[in-house]
């Protein structure tokens, strides 16, 4: 199965081929390298920026407004920062025109923890994209997902912000995306450029399909009684890993999209578990998760048997790059299972 | 504090014909009215704001002989094929010299629901007009210059002679976005059609740009990047008129950018927060233009009083009829979050 940068790739390239995407550009985006983490090898339609952030924003509103469709992309979401208020301007664009100008137009940033990349490489974007209003915001945990979520992302005629889990990138799927070989390696041979000199390469790309997850429903990865955890990104998976080695009868909601998000499935799970878990790995004050914890408090308080919970990073200036230090700022396993364990058992 | 001595020697030269009248009376006739028809504009703007008939005032009056030419050079229309516009918030001028109605900016200062810009959001000269291309001017004094280049990467493309028009003014140009669009327009290989201008009016708010950049001449940034470049006396409507449209041919043909200063003057500072008050040591162009059109014998100053007259009135019975039109209501502040679905 493809992994997600894999995913990626193939939707992206489906895009190009069917959606009317014209330009995938962003710093190191083109030939030779394709992405730093190769989520755009191969595509005819990449190509390298310079080293300009705002330059990358800015030229992706213009060609947006010209008719074009881009999906740009910040190297890391750590570098993002800088261009805070075009994203804002890009947000309001369609509002502040009152519907003579929309902005077709996908961003795609790593974001999160899980590969060691200290200070400027392991931030989390989710809480402060999720206080932009007029973008739509999708993050993936899983390769079809992200190859559903970029279609979806592709099609949308607003500005979409795709976020993308850097620890999971490498991560193999377990279900397959429509067209995929099911061999790794016949698929890693086919869309996976060689080492060395890649200047006569071309991609030999499967037939795909527009397989679409669409933006703002969420997937209940797996059913349960005990209490509900909804999660997305990095920490999905853990979710499932922890409720399973706990032995507890978790619901296990998959976000994905974080705006529009889908109300009607949490409260539908935490009507039925009267417990519920927030997991996500941004800095926790002022985090997308209290968000979820207010809105579940406002309205659910009289379905809840405990108090709404959540997990998130430490409100700490920076990952330090050592093992423990980046272990003690973001949720872990252990983390995430004792926090499911004592909501379970929490008695007036 | 006095502005300390420049060090720094300009490489452009100021490019005038302000001694010259090299244009047919006709172009020289409809300039003047569209740069009077604009200040008449502007100074009700004032007006309605120091009458609590809208809540800020900012424009530009004082950039007439600059913005009218602009608007009469550019080619009007929606798509790549015509010119995409980047403005600013002073360039009422270049509206009206595109043919549109002042009624619009009006509307906007009174943020009424009929604000065809903005709908009652926005500040006035706050424009935006998709089936000219213009795009939501928005207060940020440097944001166009980046996304210019994107709209002229997609002309280029298209081919044909539609160009890029980004305009702001000399403060905004110590932001990065100013330096983004030289350094994205001019990548080697995939130059773009796109004409970079900064009026230069000396002034951000209340600091001096003497006091904050040693260029001697912003069009001198473009150098670095061999963009053609020039300094241009934008107090005077034939020399805007001239080197405009030489700039203008020069891009549509060649699809390479030009970056153009105008040093133009700032008659009612920089908005309602300072005060609005016309200010007396700064030329006034329309005053300027005048005489020469006297001098010339083209048109008297009985005659320009006259043009003056008729504006002032027809913009006043226009501020009387959007005094009575509805404001937006509450309810709808969702409205056009999203873009509508087809």
């Amino acid at each position: 199965m493809a992994n997600m940068a894999q995913a990626i790739r193939m939707a992206l390239h489906y895009a190009e081929e069917n959606l009317g995407v014209t330009d995938i550009f962003g710093e190191d985006v083109g030939a030779p390298l394709g992405g730093v983490f190769t989520a755009t090898q191969g595509l005819k339609t990449a190509w390298n920026t310079p080293l300009d952030e705002r330059g990358i924003i800015g030229t992706a509103m213009g060609l947006a407004m010209a008719g074009a469709r881009p999906v740009a992309e910040i190297q890391f979401c750590d570098y993002i920062y800088n261009t805070i208020d075009l994203l804002k301007l890009a947000g309001n664009t369609c509002w502040a025109s009152i519907g003579q100008w929309n902005l077709p137009m996908v961003v795609m940033t790593p974001v999160g923890s899980g590969i060691r990349g200290s200070i400027y490489h392991s931030h989390s974007f989710d809480a402060t994209a999720t206080h932009i209003p007029g973008w739509k915001i999708v993050m993936p945990s899983t390769p079809l997902d992200a190859y559903g979520l970029m279609i979806s992302a592709c099609r949308d005629k607003n500005p979409v912000m795709f976020l993308k889990p850097k620890a999971l990138l490498r991560i193999r799927g377990e279900e397959q995306i429509p067209g995929e070989p099911g061999d790794d390696k016949v698929l890693s041979k086919m869309i996976d450029a060689p080492l060395g000199d890649r200047s006569k390469w071309k991609p030999q790309w499967p037939e795909l399909t527009a397989y679409a997850v669409p933006i703002g429903k969420a997937k209940i990865v797996k059913t349960g009684g005990q209490l509900t955890v909804v999660s997305y990104g990095r920490t999905l998976p853990l979710c499932v890993k922890a409720a399973a080695d706990a032995g507890l009868d978790a619901e296990i909601i998959d976000l994905r999209s974080l705006w529009p998000y889908d109300w009607e499935c949490i409260k539908e799970s935490v009507k039925k578990t009267g417990r519920v878990l927030f997991v996500n790995e941004d800095t926790e004050v002022t985090n997308f998760g209290e968000h979820l914890v207010r809105r579940t408090v406002e309205e659910l308080f009289y379905e809840l048997l405990a108090p709404p919970r959540l997990v998130a990073g430490k409100f700490v200036p920076g990952i330090g790059l050592a093992d423990a230090l980046e272990m003690a700022s973001v949720p872990q396993l252990k983390d995430i299972g004792e926090a499911m364990q004592q909501l379970a058992a929490e008695a007036p | 504090m006095a502005p300390r001595e420049r060090k720094l020697k300009a490489v452009a030269p100021l490019v005038t014909h302000s001694d010259e009248l090299p244009l047919d009376k006709k172009l020289l006739l409809q300039m003047h009215e569209m740069m009077v028809k604009s200040r008449a504009l502007e100074e009700r703007l004032i007006a309605m704001y120091k009458s609590g008939h809208g809540y800020f005032w900012i424009g530009g009056p004082g950039e007439e002989a600059f913005n009218v030419p602009l608007g009469l050079l550019i080619k009007k229309g929606q798509g790549p094929a015509f010119d995409f516009l980047h403005f600013h918030y002073r360039q009422s001028a270049t509206l009206l010299a595109m043919g549109e109605d002042p009624i619009h900016a009006l509307r906007q200062m009174k943020n009424t629901a009929t604000d065809p810009y903005s709908g009652g959001r926005n500040f006035a000269g706050h424009f935006s007009k998709r089936e000219w291309n213009i795009v939501p001017v928005s207060s940020p004094i440097e944001v166009q210059y980046a996304m210019a280049p994107g709209t002229a990467l997609v002309q280029k493309r298209h081919g044909g002679d539609g160009i890029t028009v980004v305009t702001g003014g000399d403060a905004g140009t110590a932001e990065g976005d100013f330096a983004s669009c030289l350094i994205w327009s001019t990548r080697p290989g995939n130059e773009l059609p796109v004409l970079i201008i900064v009026t230069n009016n000396k002034w951000g708010i209340s600091t001096s740009y003497a006091t904050q950049q040693g260029a001697a001449r912003l069009s001198d940034r473009g150098v670095a990047f061999q963009m053609r470049t020039k300094t241009i006396d934008g107090n005077d409507p034939v020399s805007a008129y001239l080197e405009l449209k030489e700039a203008f041919e020069y891009v549509r043909t060649e699809r390479k950018p030009y970056l153009v200063e105008a040093n133009i003057s700032r008659l009612y500072g920089h908005s309602s927060a300072s005060g609005a008050n016309y200010v007396k040591d700064e030329a006034d162009c329309i005053t300027q233009f005048e005489e020469r059109l006297d001098e010339r014998g083209i048109l008297s100053k009985k005659e320009a009083q006259a043009v003056r007259e008729k504006w002032v009135e027809a913009i006043a019975d226009m501020a009387r009829k959007v005094k009575d039109e509805p404001q937006p209501d509450g309810s709808t502040i969702f409205d056009h979050t999203w873009a509508r679905e087809d």
